[in-house]
């Protein structure tokens, strides 16, 4: 066995166990931690197809943001994962009967086409590395694509400030911009009095 | 220098060994450097505020540093009450392993780095934004209310910056048409005049804020908010897990001085090409390397510590405010601005 | 030779616009909001006479083969721009007095459109699936939109997590079809599949996978499960957006996946289409009985005509293809004249969802009553409206492909729907009042939709312009 194929069955050994602990971990924030791990290995076979940009992005999208977001959330929902789960348990009979049916059949019809060695050998890394590569590409021939999926991150901006924001008439807002045209005279009065003298 | 016969001693293992050999160069100055930091902080600090610092632990106070490390390693860790065990441990390495790691490709002098990759600022750009890990994991498996709402605070204020920091280098990597930060430096050839700091002035004040919010600094450090939160998200650690964090932070702080040096300023060049032709005995003491870049990142240095002894800490809102409404619309804009400009006659000024 | 950007003028117009809107409504008081409104309707105007003016008599690809530019597309693209502007004049009163008259509700409007155009002219998996996805975020977020409204929350958490995981599904489909053929675009996977070549195993998973997102969002049983509880908890207006044009741009992304890409595969997706189309008209017809809200009423028709558009899409030749588009335009025609009647009796805290609210509407209006009265006809399939034509084209095309069986059933499923659309009926004619609120509504809503139901009428005697059209734009397109 090769040192690349040792790493690939290494990473992938650690990104099924990992996804499985995903799904059966009790406690979420374990969960998350989880997944971020599976994300890292899934990152890491990326690498190795030398697809660096896609390995990266996913470190950076995945990882770095979406899942920190989701961490935050995750630890401040105070859910009783364990009455959830007590109901998952009356599904879990027709859950694995389908599952398992579903993985059987999959791997009657494919196994027998797709266990062979691969042969395919790894395409040669585009000129200036996959990040220049994908950026011509997707600029160029498929640049309206791209655009409808900004259109679409768009929306979902869209939609998220108006599912959420709601003006509050109680909160009380600080504008940087009067605060720096205060003048003195605004808010003072110097009065001029003459000095009282005490009689006597 | 020839290196052939020690590589043949060592065999098949000697890639690996010649790895962490350069590894361990880059790993050691650093984490000096983090040491050295702390005292000049305490010193400058002091200077500015009258004061005159630490003067005790050896002479001018120079052994301050170890005397506070070992203060640290024979402490006694305690892990609070109902703490998530191995995350509470977990999480100081987490904060510190992305800050190591992102030290790799960054280019110390003209092929001297680690890992010269393609997609370089991609890289950096990954492992600063994992690090937020730590302190939110810290936070959360601390079982504390304090270092909760630290963490809370951080991680929220870590990702926002991160969108303007990221478009910051957007503006960067547009000029130089390159992920790779040797390449970058090298773009920026021809004395100060052809450094981007010029051309993407905004950027670069935006970056360098954003460096000091994603370092949880002041003014930005309302994770740790002494005076609110106590220490915010390291609150329940002591000893040694809580010098890796401290560690973490200012090696953060010195790599975002490495970046803003090698991205805006011009990495290891001289300001004035003509100190390279000034040579004596075959060698320009002035030209090109290293002494340029740590001269460039020892002032931006100075400026974080000088922020911190000058300006009072942010209200949390108004550090969001700062980071949606301000740096991000002005990043965009500039980046808008420069990719015009482009296309102008003008586009030399941008390259 | 004509410029490359042309055959998405309309897209590019309409985003413009879409923006502009955005930033404009911001600064305007609530008290202009009708400028956004009119600047909106302007906007579908102008899309609908730029997607007329550059009509092309042969298909015209743009973006390397993302896009495509044919009479099909052109004349689906008019119909959505003419259906959500119909919906905007339904709505504005609706909306008004519930608080949801806003800027965003128009913007988001405006790009679920910009969804199903890119949808409709979509010549490729990854711009029909972008499509998708932009059309059913912003329902998604526009069902949620009355905050205060538990069902609404609730029939938008449904409607997300359930679309999610159709898309999914889709997509899961659509990569085993690219892994098999290794392209992503309609015509050069249809020619891949003609020539035998890929992997024919592979290809009929994605096939199964591919099916299922498509009777996810088409909402045929068993995937129908979302249909009733979106249709119910939705604001009437959001109710009207979801039943009627995206049903345009679901017949275009059947049509490209099935029709045109997967072409070759047709006996195996026939025989899955047979399936979902025979359980959506039983189910559908025969569930919708037991309703009293005419929301949910309507959304087990939606199921149920579902079924009947598949019956045509399933002969899979130029009559059916026609048949079930024909079937779809009256489809569209006749929900928006029923939400529209629905929204026109409701006012300031009252739905009229229900089919009690109808008691009696002919001594209260007994135009608006009529109008509805056409309206259940068309559902029904009652002669001389357009439902009756609809039905008689698709069942005619199935019977012409050999499923006579299939047929049968159809007639029988839909005599058992023309019992609960006639009750409607009888409620509205054969009971007294108990509410006597005289019905408002601003004059450009009434004028439209009297049009509308008046139209359900002229077509269903005049059939033949419309379905003339419809297998002109086919057999241009290519579906000969």
């Amino acid at each position: 066995m090769s040192f690349p194929t040792f790493l690939f069955y290494a990473f992938a050994a650690i990104l099924v166990f990992a996804a499985l602990r995903v799904v059966t971990t009790r406690n979420p924030v374990h969960a998350a931690l989880w997944l971020v791990l599976a994300f890292f290995t899934a990152a890491a076979h990326w690498l190795m197809l030398r697809a660096e940009f896609l390995a990266i992005a996913l470190v950076l999208v995945y990882v770095g943001a979406v899942m920190v977001l989701f961490l935050f959330v995750v630890m401040m929902l105070d859910v009783n994962f364990d009455s959830l789960r007590a109901q998952f348990r009356n599904y879990v009979p027709v859950a694995a009967t389908v599952g398992v049916l579903v993985l059987v059949e999959m791997a009657l019809v494919l196994l027998g086409s797709y266990l062979k060695p691969g042969s395919a050998a790894l395409p040669a890394p585009a000129a200036g590395g996959n990040t220049r590569a994908l950026g011509l590409l997707l600029y160029t021939d498929y640049v309206y694509a791209f655009e409808i999926a900004a259109v679409v991150l768009l929306v979902a901006i869209i939609a998220a400030i108006a599912l959420t924001h709601r003006r509050r008439r109680e909160t009380r807002y600080q504008d940087p911009g009067k605060q720096v045209k205060v003048r003195a005279k605004d808010r003072l009065r110097v009065l001029g009095m003459p000095a009282e003298k005490r009689d006597g | 220098m020839n290196l052939a016969p020690v590589a043949g001693f060592f065999g098949p293992a000697w890639p690996v060994l010649w790895t962490l050999a350069k590894i361990l160069v880059i790993a050691v100055p650093v984490i000096l450097g983090v040491a050295y930091m702390t005292y000049a902080e305490r010193k400058v600090i002091g200077w500015m505020q009258v004061r005159i610092g630490p003067n005790r632990v050896g002479p001018l106070g120079l052994l301050q540093p170890f005397a506070d490390v070992f203060k640290l390693i024979f402490k006694e860790i305690v892990v609070p009450t109902g703490a998530n065990r191995y995350l509470f441990f977990i999480a100081p390495m987490l904060a510190l392993g992305p800050a190591l790691a992102a030290w790799a490709v960054v280019p110390f002098a003209e092929g001297l780095v680690l890992a010269d990759i393609n997609a370089g600022l991609l890289y950096i750009l990954a492992m600063t934004s994992i690090g937020v890990y730590g302190i939110i994991l810290a936070g959360w498996a601390s079982n504390s209310k304090y270092a909760f709402l630290g963490c809370l605070r951080s991680a929220a204020q870590i990702v926002s910056y991160e969108i303007a920091m990221g478009f910051a280098l957007v503006g960067v990597l547009m000029c130089a048409s390159s992920l790779n930060l040797s390449d970058i430096v090298r773009g920026q050839e021809g004395g100060l005049a052809n450094w981007y700091f010029i051309p993407l002035f905004p950027l670069f004040i935006v970056y360098f804020i954003s460096g000091v919010a994603e370092t949880n600094r002041h003014p930005f450090d309302v994770a740790e908010g002494e005076s609110e939160i106590v220490a915010g998200f390291h609150v329940e650690y002591s000893g040694v897990t809580f010098a890796l964090f401290f560690l973490a932070e200012y090696m953060n702080m010195i790599l975002i001085a490495a970046l803003t040096a090698i991205m805006f300023l011009g990495g290891w060049l001289a300001p004035w090409p003509l100190l390279n032709s000034d040579t004596v005995l075959g060698f320009a003491p002035f030209g090109d390397g290293l002494p340029w870049l740590l001269g460039k990142m020892a002032f931006v240095l100075l400026v974080f510590l000088w922020i911190r002894a000058t300006f009072p800490r942010y209200r949390y809102d108004q550090i969001m405010r700062l980071g949606w409404k301000v740096f991000i619309p002005v990043t965009l804009v500039w980046i808008v601005f420069v990719g015009a400009m482009m296309q102008t006659r003008f586009a030399p000024l941008f390259h | 030779m004509t410029h490359a950007l042309l055959p998405v003028l309309p897209e590019a117009v309409l985003l413009a616009a879409a923006c502009t809107v955005l930033l404009l409504d911001l600064f305007l008081p609530p008290s202009r909001r009708h400028w956004s409104f009119w600047l909106t309707q302007a906007t579908l105007l102008a899309c609908a006479a730029i997607t007329v003016a550059t009509a092309e008599l042969q298909p015209l690809h743009a973006f390397g083969g993302l896009v495509v530019d044919d009479m099909l597309s052109d004349f689906l693209k008019l119909l959505s721009c003419v259906a959500v502007s119909t919906m905007l004049f339904y709505s504005r009163g609706y909306l008004a007095v519930r608080g949801l008259f806003r800027g965003e509700v128009l913007v988001l409007t405006m790009l679920a459109l910009l969804g199903m155009m890119v949808m409709i002219s979509a010549a490729s998996f990854l711009t029909l699936y972008l499509g998708l996805e932009l059309l059913a975020l912003c329902l998604y977020s526009m069902v949620a939109m009355h905050r205060t409204s538990n069902a609404a929350s609730e029939a938008a958490m449904k409607y997300f997590v359930l679309g999610a995981l159709a898309s999914g599904m889709l997509l899961y489909g659509m990569s085993m079809v690219y892994g098999a053929t290794g392209s992503l675009d309609i015509h050069r996977i249809a020619r891949v599949i003609h020539a035998g070549q890929g992997n024919g195993t592979v290809l009929l998973f994605g096939l199964v996978f591919v099916v299922s997102g498509i009777a996810f969002k088409l909402g045929a049983v068993p995937y129908h499960m979302w249909v009733p509880d979106v249709y119910h908890g939705a604001p009437t207006a959001v109710t009207l957006l979801i039943g009627t044009a995206p049903k345009l741009a679901a017949f275009a992304l059947t049509l490209r996946l099935l029709g045109v890409a997967l072409a070759g595969l047709e006996f195996d997706w026939q025989g899955m289409l047979i399936v979902l189309s025979l359980l959506s008209m039983v189910l559908g017809n025969v569930t919708a009985i037991a309703q009293t809200n005419i929301k949910r009423m309507l959304a087990y028709s939606t199921i149920a005509n579902m079924g009947f558009m598949l019956l045509g899409f399933l002969a899979a030749n130029l009559a059916g293809y026609s048949a079930a588009m024909f079937y779809v335009v009256a489809y569209v025609l006749t929900s928006l004249a029923s939400f529209g009647v629905v929204m026109l009796l409701a006012r300031e805290g009252f739905e009229a969802d229900r089919i009690e609210d109808f008691r009696g509407l002919n001594q209260r209006s007994p135009w608006w009553a009529f109008i509805m009265l056409l309206v259940m006809f068309s559902l029904a399939g009652v002669p001389p409206t357009l439902g009756f034509y609809a039905k008689f084209a698709v069942i005619e095309a199935a019977v012409g492909a050999g499923f006579i069986w299939l047929a049968v059933a159809a007639v029988l499923a839909s005599l058992v729907g023309a019992f609960y659309y006639l009750r409607v009926v009888k409620v509205m004619y054969f009971e007294d009042a108990v509410d006597t609120t005289p019905i408002v509504a601003r004059g450009d809503n009434r004028a439209l939709l009297s049009a509308n139901g008046l139209a359900l009428l002229l077509f269903g005697i005049l059939p033949q312009p419309l379905m003339g059209l419809c297998v002109v734009a086919l057999a241009q397109s290519g579906f000969l």
